[in-house]
C-alpha cells in the first residue's frame, strides 16, 4: 500500500512538472533546451527557499528525477558544505553532491556514443 | 536594409499569427503521462536502493546513475527518439533526457574527432544546464550563507 501510494506520488508530481515545462514551451514559446536550463536553475532557486523539499517528500523520484531537483542537489549539497566548513563550502559542495549524476552522464553518454551510431 | 524596431515588431505579430497553433492540451497530457511514467521507472529504482537499506538522502545518487544509463541506452537503440517525439518535455525534464541530450549530439559528431567531435558536442545542452546549474545554485549558497551562517 505504502508502495503503491509511493508509485502514484512519483507519477503525479513528475507528471505535473513536465506539463508545467511543456506550457512553458508551447505557450511561453521557448525552446527545450532553455527550459532544461532554467528548470535547473528554478529548482535551485525553489530548493533554496525551502520549496523543493516538501515536493521530494511527495513524490520521490518524481521530483529528483526531473531537471529541477538537479538543482535541487546542488543547493542542498552547497548548504550541507557551507554550514559545516563556512564560505569554501559553496565551490565544493554542489558537484560533491552531485558526484554520481555528472560523472554517470559523462560515463554512459560517452560510451553509448561510441558504441551505437545515429539511425537515419 | 535595415528594418526599423517597428516593423520588426509588426512582422513578430504576423509571423506569430501565421505559426501553425500547437496542439497546447495535447501535448500537455501526453507530457504527463510519459514524464509521470519515466518518474514511476525511477521510483521503481529508488525504492529498489531503499530496500537495500539505503537512506533518501543517499539514494538520490544511484537512482540518478540508474536512470541516466537507461537514458543514454535507449538513445544509442535510437528508441528514445521515439519517445521524445510522443512526450515531449515529458521526455526531456527527466533526468533520462539530459543522458539523451549528451548521447545523441555525441553520436552525431562523432566523425568529427575524438576532441572536437564527440568530446565538446556531448555538452552542447549539458554544458549550459550544469553552468546555470552551478551559477545558480552558488548564487543560492551565497544568499544562504550571508543570512543563516554566523560569523
Amino acid at each position: 500500500m505504502e508502495l503503491a501510494v509511493a508509485f502514484i506520488g512519483a507519477f503525479i508530481v513528475g507528471g505535473l512538472l513536465c506539463v508545467a515545462a511543456q506550457l512553458v514551451v508551447d505557450v511561453g514559446r521557448l525552446p527545450p533546451p532553455t527550459v532544461m536550463v532554467l528548470s535547473v536553475s528554478l529548482g535551485a532557486v525553489a530548493s533554496g527557499l525551502g520549496l523543493y523539499d516538501p515536493l521530494v517528500k511527495v513524490g520521490g523520484a518524481g521530483a529528483t528525477v526531473p531537471l529541477p531537483g538537479f538543482g535541487h542537489v546542488l543547493v542542498q549539497g552547497i548548504i550541507a558544505d557551507v554550514s559545516r566548513h563556512g564560505l569554501v563550502g559553496l565551490l565544493g559542495g554542489g558537484l560533491e553532491a552531485a558526484a554520481m549524476g555528472v560523472t554517470a552522464a559523462v560515463l554512459f553518454g560517452y560510451l553509448a556514443a561510441l558504441f551505437f551510431n545515429p539511425k537515419v | 536594409m535595415k528594418a526599423t524596431m517597428q516593423q520588426e515588431q509588426e512582422f513578430k505579430k504576423l509571423q506569430r499569427k501565421h505559426l501553425p497553433s500547437r496542439p497546447v492540451l495535447r501535448n500537455a497530457l501526453l507530457a504527463f503521462l510519459v514524464g509521470g511514467a519515466i518518474s514511476a521507472v525511477g521510483e521503481g529504482v529508488r525504492q529498489f536502493f531503499l530496500a537495500r537499506g539505503i537512506g533518501p538522502e543517499a539514494a538520490a545518487g544511484p537512482t540518478a546513475a540508474v536512470m541516466i544509463f537507461l537514458g543514454a541506452l535507449l538513445t544509442g537503440l535510437g528508441v528514445y527518439d521515439e519517445i521524445g517525439r510522443v512526450g515531449g518535455m515529458g521526455a526531456f525534464l527527466p533526468i533520462t533526457g539530459f543522458a539523451n541530450s549528451i548521447v545523441a549530439p555525441a553520436m552525431d559528431f562523432k566523425r568529427e574527432g575524438w576532441i572536437l567531435g564527440m568530446g565538446a558536442k556531448m555538452f552542447t545542452i549539458a554544458g549550459p544546464v550544469v553552468v546555470y546549474g552551478l551559477l545558480t545554485s552558488f548564487a543560492v549558497g551565497l544568499v544562504y550563507y550571508i543570512l543563516y551562517i554566523p560569523r
